[in-house]
């Protein structure tokens, strides 16, 4: 196999590491920012509110080749400028921060948007009997709210996540050597670009058929007495 | 930031705006043709028509688009007989390579959204075809596809503007699309926050455009089933 591919295939392997790299690094990004603009669009002011709104709507309005664009190249002039004045040297800004950084605050957005839905439709009555019982809004959130709202989310989750898998190819453009740059270091190299960009191909549908099966034992888990 | 930059670029990033619209609807209206007859055999209970055709959906869904465009543009141009074929006049231009991708990726999104729509036509509507003694080819045109199509609006409308987002990647394989565009500006002066969120706003009232002709379009069509 590894002679078929004119050696490359060990290059191939470490840009899939690179991938699920930046893929699991966005989710964790992404997760985290989702669930302050759910709570804000949920719970929150007038001000935090209307932050959360914009923030979504910025976010699928603007393509996400031109964001992760601004803010690399962006990003780059911004750290540069803050660190004349306390006198750094010359900061390079990662590709690989960049891209974890643009991909987790765009899935951000559509992780708000899935967990505002599913607390949504966690069963009122259950929330207020919590209350009835003399819980703390914590307490409910911890232990009604919070695994309810887990089953409701479970599918918009996974779709979001198929869908930041292959945004990371997106990286390959600002120079990180996931597996779509090195595919096309090597296909160029051996002159063979449509079958290393087939073999990438093939990759991310591997990893999406492992998230499937990943999902389906998640929703086993947590539709346990459920409907 | 020197605004005076995007003033001065203006030709340059509107002209890159009539390609991005103009890719748009060209990707947008193949893609539709071909959705109509692939998403009827998604929906065959024939195995034989289904299985390929959820096949081609599975692989364009499953796979980033920039893969599919990488393996159009850069990717064909292995094969000598393509090269020396008639073909090559298509292939080798980076414009139509961009136009065949996306065209293929929307037909297998929307055919997949049609699928559904299909599906999920009542009953008794068919019903009531059969016993008005309607052929399965008149079912189709009077009945299921005028329906699936309504009930559909919303979420081809998210569809379009997923495309919209997508054509930046036609400014990956050097063509001058409004995201190629702002990248010229960016390389030319280094102002990235100036050309890129310039794109972006631009990007942001098309995105909105949509969003509003497509709110029209369920207020005319889908007013049967407001409640």
């Amino acid at each position: 196999m590894t002679e078929i591919l004119g050696g490359y295939l060990p290059l191939i392997l470490k840009g899939m590491i690179v991938t699920v790299e930046v893929a699991i690094l966005s989710l964790l990004l992404a997760l985290l920012l989702g669930i302050f603009a759910a709570s804000a669009r949920l719970y929150g002011g007038p001000i935090s509110r209307s932050i959360a709104t914009i923030y979504t709507t910025v976010i699928r309005g603007i393509p996400d080749l031109v964001l992760m664009m601004l803010i690399f190249f962006g990003g780059q002039i911004l750290v540069n400028n803050i660190g004349d004045k306390f006198g750094w040297d010359y900061i390079d800004i990662d590709p690989m921060i960049a891209g974890i950084i643009t991909i987790g605050f765009i899935f951000g957005a559509y992780m708000g948007e899935t967990f505002r839905g599913a607390i949504m439709a966690v069963n009122q009555g259950q929330i207020e009997a919590g209350h009835a019982f003399g819980m703390t809004p914590i307490q409910v959130f911890i232990h009604i709210t919070f695994p309810g709202m887990i089953r409701h989310a479970i599918p918009g989750f996974f779709n979001n996540w198929l869908v930041l898998v292959k945004t990371t190819a997106l990286v390959s453009v600002i120079g990180l050597e996931d597996m779509v740059f090195n595919a096309k270091v090597a296909g160029d190299t051996l002159r063979q670009p449509f079958t290393f960009y087939m073999i990438v191909g093939a990759l991310f549908l591997l990893i999406t058929a492992v998230s499937d099966v990943a999902m389906k034992w998640l929703e086993r888990r947590y539709n346990v007495g459920g409907h | 930031m020197d605004f005076s930059i995007i003033i001065d670029n203006l030709p340059l990033l509107f002209k890159g705006l009539g390609l991005t619209l103009q890719l748009l609807v060209i990707s947008l209206i193949i893609g539709f043709i071909l959705s109509i007859p692939l998403s009827i055999m998604a929906a065959s209970k024939n195995s034989w028509v289904r299985i390929p055709v959820k096949i081609f959906i599975y692989i364009f869904r499953g796979t980033p688009l920039l893969i599919q465009i990488f393996i159009i543009y850069y990717g064909l141009a292995q094969f000598d007989w393509l090269r020396e074929s008639a073909l090559w006049i298509v292939f080798k231009e980076a414009y139509w390579c961009a136009i065949i991708a996306f065209a293929l990726n929307t037909a297998a999104y929307t055919a997949e959204i049609f699928r559904g729509a299909i599906l999920q036509t009542p009953k008794g509507e068919i019903e009531a075809a059969e016993a008005c003694g309607m052929s399965h080819w008149d079912q189709y045109q009077y009945i299921i596809l005028p329906s699936a199509l309504r009930r559909s609006i919303p979420m081809y409308g998210n569809e379009v503007i997923f495309m919209l987002h997508a054509t930046v990647l036609a400014g990956v394989i050097t063509l001058v699309d409004l995201f190629g565009a702002a990248k010229i500006i960016n390389s030319r002066h280094y102002a990235p926050f100036e050309s890129f969120i310039s794109a972006g706003l631009f990007y942001l009232v098309i995105t909105f455009t949509i969003v509003f002709i497509f709110k029209l379009a369920e207020n005319h069509f889908l007013k049967h089933l407001k409640r």
